[in-house]
This record gives C-alpha cells, structure tokens and sequence, in this order.
C-alpha cells in the first residue's frame, strides 16, 4: 500500500467513526425531550434529564418534543350566554407534552396537538359560557363600585345584580373539563384563561345606546341639579332679604315707638300741671297758625275783644 | 471561519512539511481560543449549557467556556427595562413620538367593564427578566405568554370597574392591582419575569359614545356655573340690603331722638310758660290772649265788626262772588 492509500483509509476511517459517534450520541436540552424508537417503534420511557446520551446509531432514532410550557390561542369564538347575549370569546391556555410517549402516538406533533386542544377548549368554553349570565364572566367578585356621583345617579349598586361563580371559576370550569379529555393526547393543560370578552356588533350598537342614554340621564340630572340648587340660593337670598328688610323695620317701629312713647310722657308730664292752661295756650298758638290775609274775621261786638268798644267799664 | 479553512487546504502541498503541521496547530489554537472567550455586556447575563444541560450563569465581563459546541452560551438581558404597549404602538420614538393605531391594537383595547359597559383602555408594562433559567426554560414564548397574561389581567380587573372607575377615579388604583395581580401570575407560571409597572394610557370611552360623555362634563360645568351665577347675586344683593337695613335704623333713630328733644323742648318751654303763669295767672291769661290777638289780626285782610244785634249778617255778605274772584 503506498502512503497515499494508507493516508486515504485513515481519512475514510475517521470520518466513518465519527459518523457513528454523532449517530450513537444526542443531546436532550433544558428544553426538550426525547423519545427512542427503533424502527418507528418507541423504546422505553422518555428521556427527560438534560445532558449528553447514548442510543444505538442508526437503527434508533430520537425524536424530540418540547419540555416547557407552551402556549395555546384559541380563535375567538361568538357564544351566546345564558342570558341570551352575543358576545365573542377569546381564551388562551398553557399546556406542555406531559406524557411524550403518549403524545407521539396519538398526535404526532406540535400542530396535531394544536389542533385538538383547539377543539377541547373551544367546546369547553362553549358550554361553560353558555351556562352563565354575562356578567358571571365579565366580574370576578362582588366588589362594590366605588361610589361616584354618576354611579349614584344611576343607582348601580341596585341594577347590577350579584354574582355567584364569577370569571375566574368560570375559567376554572373550562381547564377542569378540558383536563379531562387532554391526558389522553399526552398533553397537560395548566391553565385556560379568558383574555378578551367583547360584544358582537350588534349587541355592541345597543350597549352603546344604553351607554349614551345613561349619559344623557347623568347630563340632565346635572341639569337640574343646577337649576335646583341656583333656585334654593335664590330663595335663599330672598328669604334673608326679606329678613333683613323686616327686622330693620321692626327695629325702627320699636325705636320710633320708644321715642313717641317718651315724647308723649314727657308732654303729659309737663302739661298735666295744669291742662285747662295748655289747652289755651295750644289754641293761641293753633290761632295764630290758622288764621292768615285769607281769613275773613266776623267779629261782633259782644266778643270778648271787643267788649271795650261799646264800654271801658270794668267788668 | 470555517469557510476560511478549504482554501487553505488547498495550499498545503506547496508548503513544506513543518510549516503545515504548524499552520495546522495554529489553526486549531485559534478556532479552541475563540470558541473558549466570550464577553457578556453589563446588562447582560450568561447562561452556559454544557451538553443542553444548564450548569451555569455568568456576569458582565469576559468569561471562559469549553468550545466546539460542548459549551453553549445564551445571552440575556436581566438588567434591560424592557416594555409591552397594549391598544398602540410606539411607531417612532423621540421627542415627538409617533404612535399607531391599527384594528389590532384597537382590539387590545376594547373591553368590557363591570357594569357591562364598554370602555378603550390603553396601557403599557414595564417588566424585567429575573430569572434568566425560568424565563429560558420554563416557558417558550415567554413574551407572547406575557402579553396574553396583561389581557387577561386588565380585563379581569376593569370586568371588576364600573366605566366611571375605569375612565377617571379608579385608574391608579386598578394599575396597583393589575400589577399585583400580573406578578402573581407571572410567579405561578414561573415566567422568570419581573413586573416593575403598568401605567394606564388613555382610557376611553368607545368613539360613538364618547359626546355623550362629553355632554356630562358639559353639563357638569353648566350646573356650577348656574350656581356661581345665583351665589354671585346672593353675594350682590344682601350686603346692599344689610346697607338699607342699617340705614332704616339710623334715620328711626334720628327720629326718636328729634321726638324727643322736641318733646323735652316744648314741655321746658311750657313749664316755664306755666310757672310764670302761676304766679300771676289772670293778667298773664289776658297778656297771652292779647298778644296773640296782635299778632294775628293784623294779617287779616278782611275785618266786618258787627253790631252784636245784628243777627243776620252772614246773607249781607256776597261770600260767593269773593271766592270766585280770586
């Protein structure tokens, strides 16, 4: 053998080494893990712990699945609820290979998986939805609205009826039922959440309406709450006019009333001395207011002025 | 590299022996150098798989690893804030940032309060990766995992809201319990995620109904204008009427204290009048009386003394025609 066959066997050797080598050793990842099978028939349980392993190359074959959780996102679906509402339901799920031998044989792989799980959940979802009033799926407790002045306007508190199972149960409803038929595919589900919930167009169109009426409710009730409360204060400063208005008249009456009483006191006890003599001297004083150029004096000769006209003799 | 190495084989024969095993060697060194150090920025974290096995997790820093694919290394970015936006996207960030709105963001946002209106609630997470083993391992598709997760979250929370709450009072309240909530999940699911915080964006009603909200406010401000309007003429009219008040007193008071200064002064002046009187009564009687007579007789103007036998005076008198000449 020359040198350069020999060279060319080593070369031909090493390289078929290798080739076995890479055949009898694989790689399971943190990620993934493996099922053998021998001729399309699985071999032993699932290899699972990460690191490098051994098999037998070429007659064996390992094939990987996921280990981690994955997702599901179910289409979103237009279910009526038992109330007798459209409403669009959107739901997702984690779920993850949990039985690779399982899985392999009944679905192959990811997107056979997917599929089943689409129609698992989405029946599931179905049924639940359709066994309770909207409002079982859109709240979760029977939390108390924060009181505002548009919540009391609307009286919220007394048209929003209690809950008794609420979202989350509800959920919890579609993953227990669900739960049940996925084993069977190898498949675990974690959890089935309801990510959106939203009102077919045209339930939408009339909640919309409801929306804007009760709008226009809160608008007018502010309206006239307006008008109202402009209206008290208006009677209220009528009111304290009117007040302040009368008492200054009482206390001016009183005041004036005082002082005429007084005044009439101290008449009365000045011309209580002696009356007859006011009286003649308020008369002299009315005399000489009354009688002016305009008045006409008849005076006969018996007046008392005039007595000394007929006679000086003293009387 | 590796697409470097065939065009050097293919030179071997021309150089001697010694040199290629050298070349060869030098080869070898470098690819086992380069494949051995790596650098790991200082936001990063390094997750070295030996074998798809995790065995470790390195710091910011040049680091060593075994090579030829024995070693494995995945960067993460532990320290990055990183940020999910729900209902738009940021299209051009800077200081006019530019946002986007498309059919599929507006779904984001649209949701159902609880009191089974509805409501547009934009939001956006900012979260960090804690656990790059979790975040790694646990779960693939961890953000898109995320996002379904906020959906989920808010919508449980604002389901939980009336529309008055979600819109305005609730709003910093709701994103504390969005938070917590979402960190529990994110715990639950062993994420490996972080939740730092989720503010709310704009919060809307939906667009047909947003006049009638708009017509609330408006209503709002016309219901305090109307009673500024009635305080302003409350605060108007009263002080004046208090004013008038105080002034009907004053003048009752200046009349009663002019009543009775008159009072005081006429009763004087009689009290004088009468003790003079007293004293002499008779002749002061008759100087009164003359006195008076003076005074008043001279203004007359028309004087008739009649014979006190006369008794028929008065038909003598033409006491028409004086009036009617006036």
């Amino acid at each position: 053998m020359s040198s350069q066959t020999r060279a060319l066997i080593i070369v031909g050797a090493v390289i078929l080494v290798l080739i076995v080598l890479l055949n009898t050793f694989y790689i399971v990842s943190e990620t993934n893990q493996v099922i053998i099978t021998q001729f399309g028939e699985p071999i032993g349980d699932a290899i699972t712990s990460p690191g490098l392993h051994l098999k037998a190359p070429f007659i064996q074959k390992s094939n990987y699945f996921e280990k981690r959780w994955l997702e599901w996102d179910g289409d979103a679906n237009e279910i009526p609820t038992k109330d007798k509402k459209y409403i669009w339901v959107d739901t997702y799920a984690r779920w993850r290979i949990s039985d690779p031998l399982v899985f392999f044989q009944r679905v192959r792989d990811e997107r056979g998986a997917q599929s089943r799980i689409d129609d698992i959940i989405d029946g599931e979802t179905r049924n639940a939805i359709a066994n309770f009033d909207l409002i079982e799926i859109v709240r979760s407790t029977n939390r108390e609205f924060e009181i505002t002045e548009e919540t009391e306007i609307l009286e919220l508190a007394s048209i929003i009826p209690k809950i008794e199972t609420g979202r989350e149960k509800i959920a919890q409803i579609i993953l227990e039922n669900s739960s049940l038929n996925t084993p069977e595919l190898g498949v675990e589900l974690k959890d089935v959440q309801i990510k959106r919930i939203n009102y077919v167009d045209e339930v939408q169109r009339k909640q919309f309406d409801r929306m804007i009426s009760e709008r226009q409710r809160i608008a007018s009730k502010y309206r006239s709450e307006g008008d109202g409360k402009s209206a008290e204060i208006r009677g209220q400063k009528e009111r304290e006019l009117k007040k302040i208005q009368s008492e200054a008249y009482r206390t001016a009456q009183e005041i004036k009333g005082k002082a005429d009483a007084e005044a009439t006191q101290i008449y009365a006890d000045a011309y209580n001395r002696d009356p007859e003599f006011y009286q003649f001297m308020k008369t002299l004083e009315i005399y000489r207011t009354i009688m002016d150029k305009e008045t006409w004096l008849l005076l006969s000769t018996d007046s008392e002025f005039l007595k000394y006209l007929k006679s000086t003799a003293k009387q | 590299m590796s697409n470097d190495f065939p065009s050097m084989e293919i030179r071997l024969p021309k150089i001697k022996p010694g040199v290629i095993k050298i070349a060869i060697a030098a080869v070898i060194a470098l690819i086992l150098l380069f494949g051995s150090f790596y650098q790991i920025s200082p936001e990063e974290m390094g997750v070295i798989l030996r074998f798809g096995k995790f065995v470790r997790t390195t710091d910011p820093g040049l680091h060593l690893k075994l090579p030829l694919g024995i070693e494995q290394l995945r960067k993460v970015p532990v320290q990055r804030q990183l940020k999910l936006e729900f209902g738009f996207r940021t299209e051009r960030p800077g200081i006019r940032t530019e946002y986007r709105v498309t059919p599929d963001t507006k779904k984001e946002a649209r949701m159902l309060t609880g009191d089974l209106n509805v409501a547009d609630v934009e939001w956006i997470v900012q979260y960090k990766i804690e656990d790059p083993y979790k975040y790694l391992f646990k779960i693939r598709d961890a953000e898109s995992t995320f996002r379904y997760m906020n959906e989920a979250i808010v919508r449980k929370i604002v389901g939980d809201n009336s529309v008055d709450e979600v819109i305005t009072v609730g709003r910093a309240r709701m994103a504390l319990e969005v938070k917590e909530e979402l960190q529990k999940l994110c715990d639950l699911y062993e994420i490996g995620i972080e939740v730092n915080q989720l503010i709310f964006q704009d919060v809307n009603p939906p667009e047909p109904v947003k006049p009638s909200f708009n017509e609330v406010n408006e209503a709002l401000q016309e219901k305090e204008r109307k009673i500024n309007e009635a305080w302003a003429e409350y605060n108007q009219e009263i002080p004046k009427a208090q004013g008038v008040a105080e002034q009907t007193i004053r003048a009752a008071e200046g009349y009663a204290t002019e009543r009775v200064n008159n009072a005081e002064g006429d009763a004087n002046r009689f009290i004088n009048i009468y003790r003079e009187y007293a004293r002499a009564p008779l002749v002061t009687r008759k100087r009164l009386y003359l006195e008076a007579i003076n005074d008043i007789l001279p203004k007359m103007n028309k004087k008739i003394i009649f014979d006190e036998r006369q008794k028929n005076i008065l038909p003598l008198l033409n006491l028409g025609e004086e009036v009617k000449n006036e």
